[in-house]
């Protein structure tokens, strides 16, 4: 455009256009390493740090967790450990370790996410057998959140598909969460009437879904905070959480008689613990899950231990829990048929709120 | 905070060259020697380089439309009930959200170490992106506008290329490139550097999101004010370098500023690009905006809003930044001075 008027051709005077660049790319270089060495050290001054790897509903579970075990470790061996916490959407934590999150230990939503860690070779394919209990060492369900005073009479499944119910659950593509939500609608409905009446009431159930949030928490904020729907799917921790800190006064928890027995999974990162030498606290800290100390904090955040004794401190409705193994013969078949691209739920889901 | 599409910037150089026989040129170019001359139409911001060389023109006649005191006065008045409802309003919430639960807790909320630590990364990540993006940008405008050479019209595209792409995409490309299994990823690992997922990764991302504001606000500048008074240096003898430092840089400075001040209020509040590369460590690779994310996902509303308000205070400064950086450009040594 200025069309250059110096006399003298260019790269005849000193700052041409090729060593102003060159110096760019240079200080460009410069920075990038001088960010290198803010590394997470291994172990300095006798700290160890461990980075646990989670999802959206965990944050007041592990934050507990993490306090407590530090604590026991410390008196055990006289080390300091700090757990760093990274939440986030099960399969987008998955992603990101597969990627390079150096996470030591990961407590995913669901086994699908872990899988897709061990399909990278981060973790052997057998990690659910290394720990006990399926390497869950706390359950949970699937549950209705309602308004106070329950005002659509929301009491089981069925209510759910009422044409006057507005239900609100995110993603099942993208929340791990939401597939648990899924899988429960599917295999109760299942239960009573074969898959075909699955496949039926399932289309009946996402036509009232007004928003699909991509996230556990998102889908409560949008829930409770701006009081979208009459309904939320949620997890039961979740939906005990959000009375307790959302208010009492707003909302209420209803337990269908029949839902779906969830599995939260913890596993190690083999390829992780071993580059930094981390192994021994790390599989430490998921047994402590399973100690009765760990089993009392996760009933104390609303999930439901695998100790007896801890059950009893914090008692949750009773209800029949079915499993994804029953019911739909492990999460690679659930995976496949319900959530994989052109599977069920792209079928019955047709964005947009489908029609009346 | 937006850009300016670089069409109007180059039709605005356009407009400033036609004005200047108009304005005579003997009293709008000042000696070379005064690096302050150059500021005079350069505050850098196209609105006001939009209305100046118009004002300029119509001066001498009286202007050819005077509108009717209504239009004006409506026009004001909706332009500022725009501004209450969509600016106004969402700050007083915010204000009034973050001191819900009083003063001590807004401190409590900005003195916990996590968000400590996102305070420090963020203004880590800001003092390394602006710096490298005012050296970049420079040198960028410099060998555009002087320089005639093939690729440059490629390059200019490519200075554009982070407002045109959406950030989130800027960090999947991060990601592709140094991620463990990305392209150099196992190469980094090999070698013990971490990129995704750490620091890094997370000034890399505020870097190619930030880095045209600098280049953008300086090329129209550079165009319009041409190259006379560098050939001028150069047949009194100064060298390259005398040439930058004395006679382009000074009069570029305001324009610079005007960039950095832009670039600055990017990189802080850059949310992103910089979620999808960092990790979400807390009180390791969490900046303030994605800090603010963590604690309204906690129901931790009154600290959220407590932390968002120093994005809210960041706002501020860089308005009245951009405010006085415009008042000393126009003020000094602008041969029509009246402005504002």
């Amino acid at each position: 455009m200025s069309a250059p008027r110096s006399p003298e051709p260019e790269g005849g005077r000193w700052p041409g256009p090729r060593e102003l660049l060159l110096f760019t790319a240079l200080v460009a270089l410069g920075a990038v390493a001088g960010g290198l060495p803010h590394q997470r050290a291994a172990t300095p001054g006798g700290t160890v740090e461990l980075l646990n790897a989670s999802y959206d509903p965990t944050r007041e579970l592990y934050s507990e967790v993490n306090a407590a075990f530090a604590r026991d470790w410390k008196q055990r061996t006289g080390q300091e450990v700090v757990i760093r916490q990274s939440h986030g959407g099960s399969g987008k934590q998955a992603r990101a370790v597969v990627d390079g999150l150096e996470a030591d230990v990961v407590t995913l939503a669901l086994g699908w996410d872990v899988d897709a860690i061990a399909r990278a070779g981060l973790l052997p394919a057998s990690w659910q057998q290394r720990l006990p209990q399926r390497s869950a060492p706390y359950t949970s369900t699937i549950v209705f959140l309602v308004r106070k005073g329950n005002p659509k009479k929301i009491h089981d499944w069925p209510d759910l598909v009422r044409p006057d119910v507005a239900v609100v659950t995110p993603s099942p593509k993208s929340s791990g969460g939401a597939r648990w939500n899924y899988l429960a609608a599917w295999g109760q409905a299942a239960r009573r009437g074969g898959e075909a009446a699955a496949r039926e009431y399932v289309r009946r159930l996402y036509r009232n879904v007004p928003v699909l949030d991509s996230g556990a928490r998102g889908a409560t904020t949008t829930f409770a905070r701006r009081g979208i729907g009459d309904v939320l799917l949620a997890w039961e921790n979740e939906a005990l959480l959000a009375v307790e800190k959302l208010g009492p006064d707003r909302l209420e928890v209803v337990v269908p008689p029949v839902s779906i027995l969830a599995e939260p999974p913890v596993a190690l990162v083999d390829a992780v613990v071993d580059a930094r030498g981390t192994r021994p606290v790390a599989q430490a800290y998921l047994e402590f899950l399973y100690s009765e100390e760990g089993q009392r904090i996760a009933a104390r955040n609303h999930f439901r231990p695998r100790s007896e004794a801890a059950a009893r401190l914090q008692p949750l409705p009773a209800l029949e829990r079915f499993t994804v193994d029953e019911a739909f013969g492990g999460w690679r078949n659930a995976q496949a048929t319900h959530f994989a691209d052109g599977g069920t739920f792209d079928q019955i889901y047709a964005p947009g709120g489908g029609r009346t | 905070m937006d850009p300016r599409p670089g069409g109007g910037a180059v039709k605005v150089t356009g407009a400033v060259r036609e004005q200047l026989p108009v304005a005579g040129p003997a009293s709008v170019r000042p000696p070379p020697g005064d690096g302050a001359g150059g500021g005079a139409r350069a505050p850098g911001a196209a609105g006001e380089a939009v209305g100046a060389p118009a004002e300029r023109s119509s001066r001498p006649r009286r202007p050819a439309t005077e509108d009717p005191a209504w239009i004006r006065r409506g026009l004001t008045a909706l332009a500022l009930g725009f501004l209450a409802l969509f600016v106004g309003l969402p700050v007083a919430a915010v204000l009034s959200e973050a001191f819900s639960k009083g003063a001590a807790l807004y401190l409590a909320a900005l003195r916990e170490p996590e968000a400590l630590a996102a305070i420090r990364l963020t203004l880590l990540t800001a003092g390394i992106a602006v710096p490298l993006n005012a050296a970049f940008g420079l040198a960028a405008a410099w060998s555009v506008t002087r320089f005639r050479y093939r690729g440059k019209d490629l390059l200019l595209s490519l200075i554009d290329l982070p407002f045109g792409v959406s950030p989130v995409i800027a960090g999947m490309v991060i990601v592709l490139l140094f991620g463990a299994r990305g392209l150099l990823g196992p190469w980094l690992v090999a070698h013990g550097c971490r990129i995704v997922f750490a620091i890094p990764g997370v000034v890399l991302a505020t870097v190619f999101v930030t880095f045209p504001f600098v280049a953008r606000e300086l090329i129209p500048f550079l165009e319009a004010q041409g190259t006379e008074e560098e050939e001028a240096a150069l047949t009194l003898g100064a060298s390259g370098w005398q040439i930058f430092t004395r006679v382009t840089l000074p009069n570029v400075r305001w324009s610079l500023l005007y960039g950095l001040v832009l670039c600055n209020a990017r990189a802080m509040g850059e949310f992103g690009a910089v979620s999808v590369v960092s990790g979400h460590v807390r009180g390791l690779t969490d900046t303030i905006p994605l800090h603010v994310e963590i604690l309204y996902d906690e129901y931790d509303f009154a600290a959220a809003f407590a932390v968002a308000s120093l994005l809210l205070l960041l706002a501020v400064l860089t308005l009245a930044a951009k405010q006085l950086l415009e008042w000393r450009a126009g003020g000094r040594g602008a041969p029509h001075g009246s402005r504002s």
